[in-house]
């Protein structure tokens, strides 16, 4: 417990870097949000207007009062309101949360229902055609990049099959499961096929490895039958490098998956942060990248959670 | 006596082509039920590649056998080859039938299971037993290999337990099913020497109750003088010679076994101690150790205060003189390593003071270590790992340089073309001559070898041995030898020091020490070491075990007392 109560201690200290540096490094960019937000007709503002519409988004004063007063209203738990938008910047972050969160969690779930028996498949065949074929398909799954996957599913589906992905407004899970998986699954399948890849190779190296250990000799001078030696003795051992690559891929697709939304379509966090470095909506900016860190950091602590579960080692505290 | 295996001519070869170089070349033996056969030879033998090929576990290394047969006797009295036999007949044998126990316990147990579940897992399936029922097997089970606590112990997971402790489990386990037949690797290479004798104990025990057959692989032909009915010498694939057990070690024929037999370092009790101590009058120490404590704090809280400490090393002192060795023995955990790494400044010395304050060289201790494999950087040659520690101590790799490597090359027994070799390319005796090579460039005074030949090869080992005598000689070093091999202690030491939990329990001259011992401890190491007069020894079960070094924070030990012998002699007083 007092391990977690620690890890937690030092996420207001990362969190703060993380802003100071999104804060700081989005100023670098030229240009400005009254610009981006009126385009041309910004040239029709008068010096006063203009000095008005920025008091009134508070980019008026000094960088680093503006920060001093973002970091106020970030302990209140106001991120500020999006120029863009018109509205706090929290709540259209989490309007656009849930649908990455779930694609997320889908892709994940893809990659390693395919990935880890692929990998155990092809580790205990290794160098047998089967091997061989599992190594090409994730070579070619990690190669290949994902628009091309992407535009290839819409290709099929809609050529061969005259079917098209519903697009355009996203129907939350609770609302209608049917029609939010229809809409989900096939850009999940999109990001998982590059996920699956990477899982399918760690697992299959991963195993190698566990599999020439002398546990499991051990296990097969026991009379243990193949099966057994694979799933219960190897696998559990094995699964290590697994976690962390996922937490990795999960954390960076919390993220947002830009190329995969913008194909399909999707409100998702990555377009909704491109946008808004676009409009120079440094609000949003802020409070999207802060929202991602802190995702990071909670992946990442679940991952090291997920190690411990895994391996008594980590869990007990190994001399 | 009935007949249980039959080996004809077996042949075993490793991957595409195993024909084409056989590891093993054809050999042949019989074993009867109960009785007990050593497999004796160096690494590379080919030793264990033919047990492993009994019960067919070569396979899932890559080996293959190509010639040969195996018939085993199983318990119904059919008889099978083991050679044409099927995965699945081979799961119903091993376990049941015959079981292994291997070298390295620490990794041979998994790592994520307990061990309750490990050793209820091997009556599953062997005896189909579950649940409830596998619980007590596995509990008399442990019991029966007097793991103390039992019922706690299968809860926990291999790495909460010793070596010890983890080798026991792995006989619990290859026991569930009663097998007629052991294999025992190497099972106690990678023990102490007192915890070898408690194993041995227990093998020996275990044996005689179950009446089961044993094939028992070894390098240390002075082990099997304790357990064996036969035995059998492997060199290069082959079996040179086998034979009763008294015929073998009394009158070998082969000239690899007669080799083997005088080389294999004998300890006689201090008798056999080198002669050429410097002088005793002219005791001027070269480096002197006071009071040497380590700890380990662990535990900390947020505010840097430890819980408390692992008291390796406690109040630990000696002298060593120009031109004699003293060495340090005990067993893994007495502290004698963190003794050796706290001379070179490798861990913080909580207390104490090492002084060297009359060494000639600038950098005046250097050390060697065990592992001559992982001790050399494979990426860089002779060359620039030889002149490693000159660049370091801030010289130029220059001409003079290169003299010094040349010189110490040829030293060590080394050719000049070594240079621009990769120690890949060296054999283990040759790797660590290169170590002792690289010890000495900046021209010491003291070399502290840690275990220096340990992961040698018995004839490789004289050798070494031979050659730290002569260079000791040469250049006047001194030197500070861990090990825990007595025999070796007694070939090389003039003076001995045995620590026990991180304390020295003994020092003094090594006919004194290790001839007339005269702490507890220093008793039990020394009954403990095997020889091969010693045959068919029975082994009495010890099950005691080392104090823990664990302390709270703050707490410091009692002094010491200790009482002086006389002639180079002090042994410290025991608790009652």
């Amino acid at each position: 417990m007092s391990y977690l109560a620690r890890r937690l201690l030092t996420f207001p200290l990362i969190l703060l870097g993380v802003s100071l540096l999104v804060f700081f490094s989005i100023r670098l960019i030229p240009g400005d949000a009254i610009t981006a937000m009126l385009g041309t007709e910004a040239g029709l503002l008068t010096p006063a207007q203009r000095q008005a519409l920025a008091a009134y988004f508070g980019i008026d004063q000094p960088v680093v009062v503006q920060y001093g007063r973002w970091l106020t209203g970030l302990l209140r738990g106001d991120l500020g309101v999006s120029v863009t938008y018109g509205r706090p910047v929290l709540d259209v972050i989490l309007e656009r949360f849930p649908l990455t969160l779930e694609l997320a969690l889908l892709s994940m779930l893809i990659a390693l229902a395919v990935g880890v028996p692929a990998g155990v498949l092809a580790a205990t065949r290794k160098e047998k055609a089967s091997d061989v074929g599992i190594r090409v398909l994730a070579m070619l799954g990690q190669s290949t990049p994902n628009f091309v996957v992407g535009l290839l599913i819409i290709y099929i589906l809609s050529v061969y099959f005259g079917f098209i992905p519903a697009m355009g407004a996203f129907t939350s899970l609770w609302v209608d499961p049917f029609a939010n998986l229809g809409q989900l699954i096939f850009p999940a399948i999109t990001l998982g096929f590059a996920f699956a890849a990477s899982v399918t190779r760690i697992s299959r190296s991963a195993m190698l490895d566990v599999l020439s250990d002398d546990y499991i000799r051990t296990a097969r001078s026991k009379g243990a039958p193949g099966r057994s030696v694979i799933w219960h003795h190897a696998l559990p051992n094995a699964l290590i490098p697994v976690v962390t690559l996922s937490g990795v891929e999960f954390g960076y697709l919390l993220g947002g998956a830009v190329i995969v939304e913008q194909i399909f379509a999707l409100p998702g966090l990555g377009r909704l942060t491109l946008d808004a470095i676009a409009q120079r909506d440094y609000a949003l900016v802020q409070g999207s990248v802060l929202f991602i860190a802190f995702n990071f950091l909670i992946v990442n602590l679940l991952v090291d959670l997920a190690y411990a579960a895994l391996d008594p080692r980590i869990r007990l505290g190994a001399r | 006596m009935s007949r249980l295996l039959s080996v004809r001519d077996l042949r075993v070869g490793f991957g595409r082509r195993p024909e084409a170089a056989p590891v093993v070349k054809g050999v042949s033996f019989d074993l009867e039920a109960g009785e007990t056969l050593a497999i004796v030879g160096e690494s590379g033998s080919g030793k264990s590649v033919t047990a492993l090929s009994v019960n067919r576990l070569v396979d899932f290394g890559g080996g293959r056998i190509v010639a040969g047969d195996m018939a085993f006797t199983r318990a119904d009295g059919s008889v099978l080859d083991l050679r044409q036999a099927r995965g699945r007949d081979l799961n119903r044998i091993r376990g049941r039938e015959i079981s292994m126990i291997f070298q390295e316990p620490m990794t041979s147990l998994n790592p994520v299971h307990t061990i309750g579940a490990q050793i209820e897992e091997a009556f599953r399936l062997s005896r189909g037993l579950r649940g409830a029922a596998a619980h007590k097997a596995a509990l008399e089970a442990l019991e029966r290999v007097r793991i103390p606590d039992a019922e706690t112990r299968l809860r926990y997971y291999p790495h909460q337990l010793s070596g010890g402790m983890r080798q026991r489990v792995m006989i619990a386990m290859a026991l569930a099913g009663n097998p007629r037949l052991l294999i025992a690797d190497e099972p106690t290479t990678a023990l102490d020497v007192t915890v070898q004798a408690q194993i041995m104990a227990l093998l020996a025990e275990l044996k005689a109750q179950l009446g089961m057959a044993m094939i028992f692989i070894t390098h240390d032909i002075g082990l099997v003088a304790g357990v064996a009915d036969k035995v059998l010498v492997m060199q290069d694939g082959v079996a040179v010679e086998q034979g009763a057990l008294d015929q073998v070690l009394d009158a070998p024929q082969h000239a690899y076994t007669q080799h083997l037999l005088r080389a294999v370092p004998h300890f006689s009790g201090g008798r056999a101690v080198r002669d050429d101590a410097p002088q005793a009058g002219a005791r001027h120490a070269i480096v002197a150790v006071r009071d040497l404590s380590v700890r380990f704090p662990f535990g900390r809280s947020v505010f840097g205060r430890s819980a408390g400490a692992i008291h390796a090393v406690e109040g630990v002192g000696f002298d060593i003189v120009r031109g004699e060795t003293l060495a340090i023995v005990g067993e893994s955990g007495s502290g004698k390593s963190t003794t050796a790494r706290a001379m070179l400044g490798l861990v913080d010395v909580h207390r104490g003071r090492i002084e060297t304050s009359d060494a000639e060289s600038r950098r005046p201790v250097q050390m060697v270590f065990q592992d001559p494999f992982a001790s050399l950087n494979p990426r860089m040659t002779v060359d620039s790992i030889l002149a490693e520690p000159a660049i370091a101590a801030g010289r130029k790799q220059d001409a003079e340089l290169r003299e010094r490597m040349l010189f110490l090359l040829g030293k060590v027994g080394l050719a000049e073309d070594a240079l621009l070799r990769y120690p890949h390319q060296f054999s283990g005796g040759q790797r660590q001559r290169l170590c002792i090579a690289r010890a000495l460039m900046l021209n010491p005074d003291v070399v502290v070898l840690d275990e220096a030949v340990s992961a040698l090869d018995v004839s490789v080992q004289a050798k070494v041995l031979d050659l730290l005598v002569d260079l000791q000689e040469e250049f006047g070093l001194a030197y500070l030898f861990i090990s825990h091999d007595m025999a070796v202690v007694e070939r090389i030491a003039h003076r001995v020091a045995v620590m026990y939990a991180g304390e020295i329990v003994e020092i003094g001259s090594a006919r004194n020490v290790l001839g007339q011992p005269q702490h507890s401890y220093t008793k039990r190491l020394i009954a403990a070491v095997p020889g091969i007069e010693l045959r068919r020894q029975h082994y009495a079960l010890d099950s005691s075990a080392v104090p823990s070094l664990v302390r709270e924070r703050g707490y410091e030990p009692p002094e010491a007392r200790w009482r002086d012998l006389g002639n180079d002699h002090r042994v410290r007083l025991e608790d009652e």
